[in-house]
């Protein structure tokens, strides 16, 4: 029995039979994604044949506009150069935003997590900043730190910092301990142990705060500008209300949106190349 | 004969405390691993089998008693020996190769010794073609052979294995044992060997010892007199090993009638 089984239990790379089956798992899969894809433009195909259809005649085109107008404008303040210098802004400072806060977010996780005594005495201070309403705080950033870029940037922070904190420390909590173990019985110190599996454990945990930031960066961002700025989309949807430019708030938003969405798909990317062993 | 002895645990207790209540895990136990010794450990589970190897492992303290490791008190992890947890306990975000050269990455060895090390010990282990293959594509019995190869690479002087083959199904349980137990007769490095399998435990070991449950201490100890190499399936059917199989099996049932009794 031992002889005869254990040829069966040895591994042996693939055969021709599946290289087929690869071949054709691979077919199945392209499909799905192509189905995916014809989803999504038919959803997209319908709300906004549904908005472009029934504005003018369900409701009135000044309080909601419609896409094709939407479109239009799109393209006139591309042309103009006033797109790029509005995205612009609203994007740097998005991004720097987030960037900052994501690094200063898990690193403090991280060591929260791993503090013991410490984290025990800073939780509820901690849970009290994050239950801030820091739309409040807008206004104070803008006294404090000027009209400028800084005062956006330090508002997305404030937007994205207590997520990752959070994500980060729930995923070192949720390490599986065994790994530590047995690094510490070959006796790893402490670098070897934060790259080989601290890190990579919470992998997972980090691209979630940073899927979930994106939007929270972009709402910070564009709240920032709303309360105080000369530039960004957010002041753009301001002044554009302030106009009763309702086809201009509503490009705002749009373009808020296709940048999530964008941003999302590098997201997706990141997340392949980091997460192929799962 | 002190300086012949890889481990020796004397009047060993440990005490456990976990959400609130202290219980006592471990209770006077007295063991020892000569140089070159296969000795394994079975009883039922939650005998505090798994809690020698932590203390022996340098990842819990003793709450009374002695562990001397080569004559020295084990404080901290020591250099020599090499755990092979239950679950493989591999990096399931590396390779087949990263896990195996990973004891080396740690000791700051040279890259190229890591991969002529870890091309050596995969092929050692039968997973040429599978280095770039990560844990989760790998069948129980692959990953088990991973986690053996990177206890190798570690070339500790005594192994700590807790019910490594435990996850396995019985034929690649028997395959594995069976390479497990060659590789080993090659490298000829002491074991403590923790299972509940008792027909594992002879088939693999110099000597057994049998524990009892809370708070575990040992009850009695066997000395396996079959002589090595051993076919590590067919010895099974050895008379001497079938006497052997019997007594353990008395003296755990007198341990099951006790806990009954004590109930």
């Amino acid at each position: 029995m031992s002889a005869s089984n254990s040829a069966k239990v040895n591994p042996s790379v693939s055969d021709y039979s599946d290289d087929i089956a690869q071949k054709q798992y691979k077919g199945y899969l392209r499909k799905e994604k192509l189905s995916t894809a014809i989803g999504r433009i038919i959803v997209g195909i319908i709300i906004l044949g549904l908005w472009e259809g029934l504005s003018g005649r369900l409701f009135n085109e000044f309080w909601l506009s419609k896409p094709s107008a939407i479109i239009k404008r799109i393209y006139e303040l591309a042309v103009s150069g006033d797109l790029w210098f509005h995205v612009s802004f609203t994007l740097q400072e998005a991004l720097i935003g987030l960037a900052i806060g994501m690094v200063i977010g898990t690193l403090a996780g991280i060591l929260l997590a791993l503090s013991g005594k410490i984290d025990k005495w800073l939780s509820p201070y901690i849970m009290a900043l994050y239950s801030l309403p820091r739309v409040a705080l807008a206004p104070l950033f803008v006294v404090w730190f000027g009209i400028g870029m800084t005062s956006k940037i330090i508002m997305v922070i404030a937007m994205v910092v207590f997520v990752a904190l959070y994500n980060a420390y729930e995923g070192i909590k949720n390490m599986d301990h065994d790994l530590i173990d047995m690094m510490k019985t070959y006796k790893a110190g402490k670098m070897k142990v934060l790259t080989w599996v601290i890190l990579p454990s919470i992998t997972v945990w980090i691209l979630n705060s940073l899927r979930l930031n994106i939007g929270m960066a972009l709402i910070g961002a564009v709240i920032a500008e709303l309360v105080g700025s000369n530039q960004g989309l957010g002041y753009y949807i301001t002044y554009s209300s302030s106009l009763l430019d309702i086809t201009g708030v509503f490009t705002g938003l749009v373009l808020i949106m296709i940048i999530a969405v964008i941003l999302e798909q590098f997201i997706i990317q990141l997340e392949k190349r980091l997460l192929k062993h799962r | 004969m002190s300086e012949n002895l890889k481990l020796k645990l004397s009047d060993l207790s440990v005490r456990y405390s976990t959400k609130g209540q202290s219980t006592l895990a471990v209770s006077k136990v007295n063991l020892t691993v000569k140089n070159g010794e296969f000795v394994s450990v079975v009883g039922p589970s939650g005998c505090g089998k798994s809690t020698l190897l932590k203390v022996v492992s340098g990842l819990l303290k003793p709450s009374e008693g002695q562990a001397l490791l080569d004559g020295k008190e084990i404080k901290d992890v020591p250099e020599s020996i090499g755990m092979v947890f239950q679950n493989d306990a591999l990096l399931p975000w590396k390779s087949v190769f990263d896990n195996v050269r990973l004891p080396l990455a740690i000791a700051n060895k040279s890259t190229q010794e890591q991969e002529e090390r870890a091309k050596d010990l995969i092929q050692m282990v039968g997973l040429e073609g599978f280095e770039q293959f990560y844990p989760k594509q790998l069948s129980g019995g692959m990953r088990k052979r991973v986690a053996l190869a990177r206890a190798f690479a570690h070339d500790p002087s005594l192994y700590l294995m807790d019910e490594p083959f435990g996850p396995l199904d019985a034929q690649t349980r028997v395959t594995i044992g069976e390479e497990f137990i060659k590789m080993w007769e090659r490298v000829g490095k002491s074991v403590l060997f923790i299972t509940h399998d008792i027909e594992e435990a002879i088939a693999l070991s110099d000597r057994v010892v049998v524990m009892s449950g809370r708070p575990g201490t040992i009850k009695a100890e066997f000395k396996v007199p079959l002589e090595r190499p051993r076919p590590f399936y067919d010895i099974r059917f050895d008379s001497r090993f079938k006497e052997i199989q019997r007594e353990i099996w008395e003296s755990l049932a007198d341990i099951h009638k006790e806990s009954e009794v004590s109930r």
